[in-house]
């Protein structure tokens, strides 16, 4: 095949172009999670101090304000008190389904049909809390037997919240609501498609001439995909599975590096999240064995060209290996995107440390210019890691398809 | 102390595996549709026809070797035909100048031929002319002679007698 990068021939205009924007997402990323991070560290201070009432208030918590920054949750916080509302939508076998914007939960001071927020997660309330809109206190948390829960003071009583809804957990609820990362994945999309489509306009309107800057840069990466992963990975059948090859690897790019941008709307930690690393893995692993053929499912129950005895042992490890190949897609790169994000945290979390939270300016000084070279830095690497994460992702799962489609040598 | 938030990565919601799938698919069948299957099809439509140029380039630049060779042999053969040509000429002019001076000679050789066979001619005519003339004069001669000797009836017999004499002898 011919290589058509010699075509490729990014104007220096956009080149500088495109330096400069990284450079300035780059720079200001410190800047923007020092104020943000800065803010909600009041709030939570302010909230312990009312709710406990002792000196403990001036605490940083170093790990609660990078788990708050990396979770999915039910509204968008950009700082203190002020966050984008996003609508709730919740099933339960008693209530069936009940919509809101999470406005209406008033940062978790209100409870809706026994749904309360809790650090920006919805969960719920037991079946003897009164329904409909109810003013409530501060929610506590205590440890108890080593497991983490959630308490609620309310009239004289004391009410244990379900966990959140997760697949491990057996709440009496659901959620479907239009979180960070749903609504981060709907924008990501809503990007995409505005990409693709001006892209595709691009190539009706200029015939075979070759593009020029932007719709350059993006044709440098559909033909990366085309001919690093697609072509040696699937043969000539490359053409059938494109389309779920190059909308893997550009959503799941677009996703990590809007993780990387630290203004709304972006920001949030996408692809670090395992649900939705799962709904990307299951898909590949649907794709594969759905288009497995006699060959993929032979070599997996009675791999050709070993003895028996071997096929025997072989059989269930290869079986085994049906799921693990996509359960490590999964882990892979929720693992990477997660491990990113809590390390630029807890870099910008040293100038609070440092600074004792506003008390010492020396202290934040030292710290800010101890934490702000390092988080430039990381945001090189992940910047690196965003692009080799989604790469990885789409040649594991080209090249597990290909094993699966491939027909038999003889 | 505040306890942790809770720590839901590592917990999948069942909510936002749905929405993963959901936009993921929705994405993938759309773009495929609108966006990928187009680019890709013009893509490999560039790829194409940057091959072909390339070969017709390569069969255009074998072409004009081959013109250039068979150019190279026109001319040479042009230049051998040439002088060929030339040598012909010259030979022929050479030629038509021997065959020139050839037939100038020969025309010289029978304009004198006849020159000389005309003199001949008029010499002999000239001749003829002469001794007719002689003949006639002599005939004169003899007339005025016969006139003279025969004026008397004894020359006359004289003369019978002879001429009868010799018819006998014959």
């Amino acid at each position: 095949m011919t290589k058509l990068y010699a075509f490729h021939n990014i104007p220096f205009s956009v080149a500088s172009k495109l330096f400069f924007f990284i450079a300035f997402i780059f720079f200001l990323l410190p800047v923007a999670n020092f104020a943000q991070d800065m803010a909600h560290n009041h709030q939570t201070e302010a909230v312990s101090e009312e709710s406990e009432g002792h000196e403990k208030g001036k605490e940083f918590n170093m790990e609660n304000m990078i788990f708050n920054h990396i979770n999915n949750s039910n509204e968008f916080h950009l700082f203190g008190h002020v966050s984008i509302p996003l609508p709730c939508i919740l099933y339960s076998k008693e209530d069936g389904l009940t919509m809101f914007m999470s406005s209406k939960m008033d940062h978790g001071h209100k409870a809706f049909n026994r749904y309360v927020m809790d650090e920006g997660i919805i969960k719920r309330l037991p079946a003897d809390f009164p329904g409909g809109e109810v003013n409530i206190g501060h929610i506590e948390h205590e440890k108890v037997n080593g497991e983490e829960i959630a308490v609620l003071h309310h009239e004289g009583k004391e009410y244990q919240l379900e966990k959140a809804s997760s697949m491990l957990a057996f709440t009496s609820f659901f959620d479907f609501s239009i979180t960070k990362n749903v609504f981060s994945m709907l924008l990501a999309a809503a990007l995409l498609l505005f990409i693709f489509l001006s892209v595709s306009k691009g190539y009706k309107n200029r015939g075979r001439k070759a593009p020029s800057g932007f719709h350059n840069l993006m044709e440098i990466m559909i033909n990366f995909i085309i001919d690093e992963v697609a072509k040696p990975m699937l043969g000539d059948r490359y053409m059938k599975y494109l389309p779920f090859l190059i909308t893997n690897f550009f959503f799941i790019l677009t996703c990590n590096l809007m993780g990387l941008i630290p203004f709304f709307p972006f920001s949030a930690n996408i692809t670090g999240n395992l649900a939705i690393t799962m709904g990307l893995a299951i898909v590949t692993f649907l794709i594969t064995n759905l288009q497995g053929n006699g060959n993929y499912w032979k070599h997996i129950f009675w791999m050709p060209g070993v003895p028996v005895p071997m096929k025997i042992f072989l059989a269930p490890i290869e079986f085994l290996g049906i799921f693990i190949k996509p359960f490590s897609l999964m882990i892979r790169l929720f693992a990477n995107i997660t491990a990113g994000h809590i390390i630029i945290m807890s870099l910008v979390g040293l100038i609070f440390v440092f600074g004792n939270v506003g008390e010492s300016i020396g202290g934040a000084t030292a710290g800010a210019a101890l934490a702000v070279p390092f988080t430039l830095f990381m945001n090189l690497i992940e910047f690196v890691v965003a692009l080799i994460q989604a790469f990885i992702f789409t040649i594991l799962s080209a090249s597990y398809i290909g094993a699966a489609t491939e027909e038999a040598h003889h | 102390m505040v306890l942790l938030a809770e720590f839901n990565v590592i917990k999948p919601d069942f909510g936002l595996f749905f929405w993963t799938v959901i936009i993921f698919v929705s994405l993938w069948f759309f773009l495929g549709k609108k966006a990928i299957g187009p680019i890709a099809k013009a893509l490999k439509e560039r790829e194409d026809s940057i091959n072909d140029a390339l070969a017709q380039a390569d069969i255009a630049r074998e072409e004009m070797k081959n013109l250039r060779s068979e150019n190279e042999q026109l001319l040479s053969k042009a230049r051998e035909e040439r002088s060929a040509l030339l040598k012909e000429a010259k030979d022929q002019a050479s030629q038509i100048v021997a065959e020139a001076k050839n037939k100038a000679k020969e025309e010289a050789g029978r304009i004198l031929a006849n020159a000389n066979l005309e003199i001949e001619n008029q010499k002999k005519q000239a001749i003829t002319e002469v001794k007719n003339q002689a003949g006639l004069l002599a005939v004169q001669v003899a007339e005025t002679v016969l006139k003279k000797q025969l004026s008397n009836d004894q020359a006359q017999i004289d003369l019978a007698q002879t001429l009868a004499n010799d018819i006998k002898l014959n």
